[in-house]
């Protein structure tokens, strides 16, 4: 199968259902510029015309309710936005008004409204490039929020997205778009809920959401390498809604789990995952359930500080070491990655 | 001659006059009767009361197609009564029943009823502003010819979405009506606690989009208003604002009076009170040659369909846990 990153996939599954039905259009800050949304955008403004592929004012609050308004007479819209933090200003729009859309109208009116948000980090974003949010929004009843990791699933669940008759923000790692792997040409979709394991194992199960999924992967490999403890990467992919099937029979097989969460542990998704596993698993756990996250504090801006802000593959190593109560490897000669060391797959 | 001009007063009396005081009646009476029931404790849901504001939600919803689209606010009694007249589906939402469209989900401050083009109110100010300018841009692209109308109070110009929400339908020259019921107050604030600027409409005559204000309670000059602008918005394809000025009768959520409580003069309501919407309209009736005994058969035939849309509503079952979950998602 043919090899493509992770943004050409987002770009090709929007173009693929732009084409398949007249309804879809695609709006936000600076999507049809120059830059067009890291290039995830590339092509619709010269295919579709500035009619379905058009920038807006700096206005993220009405243009939230803008959407739901075009979803509720038929359109299809895709809002894009470069951080997920700017979409934090239509917070009012997606908690109150998109979010009950079908509750309130006794289920006459549907919302088929896709958010595109990307998460940013490295090269100083600070604390309001960087955040990633999902927990929040899935949180409220009523909005659905998927996290793709690989470009299969970038393509897929956007294409899930867009045909769903519900709110779907969709959360997207900038440093994943890099990522290049087997994607399918064709038509095809990724059910919205449905973890996906990444990496077979049997000793542990690590349950990852975005680019920790990278992380762990990686951690995977040493683990083998240097333990020869088999790693389970199992991706959550979507927090809302979240079938935890895969995930329970993951943990109940390994009876060890560690949750690797791209975001903040307090209160977060990694919180709800190890709640679903105690409540499911309880009497097959051999060690209590772990959780890596962001350090809690705003992500600070300089290099040296934002290193130990993010949780990466050598944490996840030594968590695993010490869970299954071996000695910590020497990790000295291993190149992990950074803004620097791009990583390009494949998964 | 003589007999033309009969004619012509009978026509207006079909065309416009009655039915636009049907709807004063009906939506006054409804509220009337809330009010006599309230104290029963049955309808467990927070009123904020129309009573005042009548002759606007009834003269633009008159100058509105059938499917043309409303939005509107946590105070819409009037407009969603205007629109709809559906008094079965309002008091079975009001007592919270499973006869009710909504099931007993939004109750006074949440009226949806898309079927009518009734598309949805919001208790958050504002926040219904900006998802009708959306609304109005699918209806341009479908070019269906639909106008959308989006009522909110003076409150909500001070939300910084209202002026994203301007912005936007004057730069995307969208057909959309923009009504500013003004009465003064937010909550019980008044403007003068509010308002940073000399004239909203000179505000908003700086964007792309047509203004209008008028202070009046007489129905058919807000139908001709709002006629004029629906006419304007489709020939010069631009938004339209209107600021439309009304005393608010009762206090702010509930069905009493408060001029007790001193933040506004009841003088003041003396003096529009002689002008009430509805009465006024009464009086052109009978103006038009229209008998007190014709009057009253037709206030009484709305007394009655009131009264039948009450009972059935008392007597309807509150909806069950398996509502509960329906439709949260699609």
């Amino acid at each position: 199968m043919r090899k493509i990153t992770y943004c050409q996939a987002l770009n090709e599954a929007i173009i693929q259902e732009m084409e398949r039905d007249p309804a879809v259009f695609a709006y936000g800050i600076g999507v049809p510029d120059h830059k067009r949304v890291f290039g995830s955008t590339n092509g619709l403004l010269e295919k579709f015309g500035s009619e379905r592929c058009f920038d807006t004012p700096l206005s993220e609050d009405a243009m939230t309710g803008f959407g739901l308004g075009a979803a509720i007479n038929g359109a299809r819209p895709i809002h894009i936005h470069m951080r997920v933090d700017f979409l934090l200003l239509a917070m009012n729009q997606l908690a109150n008004m998109v979010s009950s859309c079908k509750y309130m109208s006794g289920g006459k009116l549907k919302a088929p409204l896709v958010i595109r948000a990307v998460i940013g980090r490295g090269w100083g974003q600070a604390f309001q490039h960087s955040k990633t949010m999902h927990c929040c929004f899935a949180h409220i009843p009523g909005l659905k929020v998927v996290m793709p990791t690989t470009p299969a699933d970038a393509k897929g669940l956007l294409i899930s997205a867009i045909r769903d008759d519900n709110p779907v923000i969709v959360i997207e790692h900038r440093w994943l778009y890099y990522a290049v792997d087997e994607v399918p040409e064709g038509d095809y979709s990724v059910p919205i809920g449905q973890p996906n394991i990444l990496l077979p194992g049997s000793d542990i199960t690590i349950v990852a959401t975005s680019w920790m999924n990278v992380e762990a992967l990686r951690a995977a490999k040493i683990m083998k390498e240097r333990h020869s403890v088999s790693v389970e990467v199992v991706d959550a992919r979507s927090a809302a809604p979240l079938e935890d099937a895969i995930i329970v029979d993951s943990v109940n097989k390994t009876e060890h789990c560690i949750i690797a969460d791209n975001d903040w542990i307090h209160c977060g998704f990694s919180a709800e995952i190890a709640a679903r596993i105690a409540e499911k698993c309880f009497g097959k756990l051999k060690s209590p359930v772990n959780r890596l996250g962001f350090a809690f504090t705003p992500c600070p801006c300089t290099r040296a500080l934002e290193n130990l802000f993010y949780p990466n593959a050598t944490d996840i190593i030594r968590a695993m070491e010490e869970k299954l109560h071996l000695e910590e490897t020497d990790l000295s000669g291993e190149n992990f990655y950074t803004y620097e060391n791009k990583f390009k797959g494949p998964f | 001659m003589i007999t033309t001009k009969k004619n012509e007063k009978m026509n207006k009396i079909s065309e416009l006059s009655l039915p636009c005081y049907k709807k004063l009646y009906l939506i006054r009476r409804s509220e009337k009767k809330i009010i006599a029931h309230y104290f029963e404790d049955q309808m467990k849901t927070p009123m904020h009361m129309s009573m005042g504001a009548e002759a606007i939600a009834v003269g633009i919803c008159q100058a509105l197609e059938s499917n043309d689209q409303v939005f509107g606010t946590y105070r819409s009694h009037a407009l969603f009564l205007a629109k709809t007249e559906d008094t079965d589906d309002f008091f079975a939402e009001m007592y919270g029943k499973q006869t009710a469209s909504l099931k007993g989900r939004g109750g006074s401050m949440h009226l949806c009823s898309p079927d009518y083009g009734f598309m949805g109110t919001s208790a958050i100010v504002s926040s219904v502003i900006p998802v009708a300018v959306g609304a109005a841009f699918a209806n341009k692209q479908a070019n269906n010819d639909k106008i959308v109308a989006v009522f909110f109070g003076d409150g909500a110009v001070e939300e910084g979405v209202f002026w994203e929400s301007l912005n936007l339908a004057s730069l995307m020259k969208l057909p959309i009506l923009f009504v500013c019921e003004d009465n003064g107050l937010a909550v019980h604030t008044p403007k003068s606690q509010r308002r940073g600027y000399k004239s909203i409409i000179d505000v908003v005559s700086n964007f792309n989009c047509l203004t209008y204000e008028e202070k009046t309670t007489d129905v058919e000059v807000i139908h001709q208003l709002a006629s004029k602008a629906i006419d304007r918005i489709k020939t010069e394809m631009l938004p339209c604002f209107l600021r439309l000025r009304y005393f608010r009768y009762l206090e702010h959520v509930g069905v009493n009076q408060d001029f007790d409580a001193m933040y506004r003069s009841k003088d003041k309501f003396e003096q529009w009170l002689k002008a009430d919407p509805i009465g006024l309209q009464r009086k052109k009736l009978k103006d038009l040659g229209m008998e007190e005994d014709e009057i009253t058969d037709i206030e009484m035939d709305i007394d009655s369909k009131i009264d039948s849309s009450i009972a059935k509503a008392k007597e309807a079952d509150f909806s069950g846990i398996s509502e509960l979950y329906k439709g949260v998602l699609a």
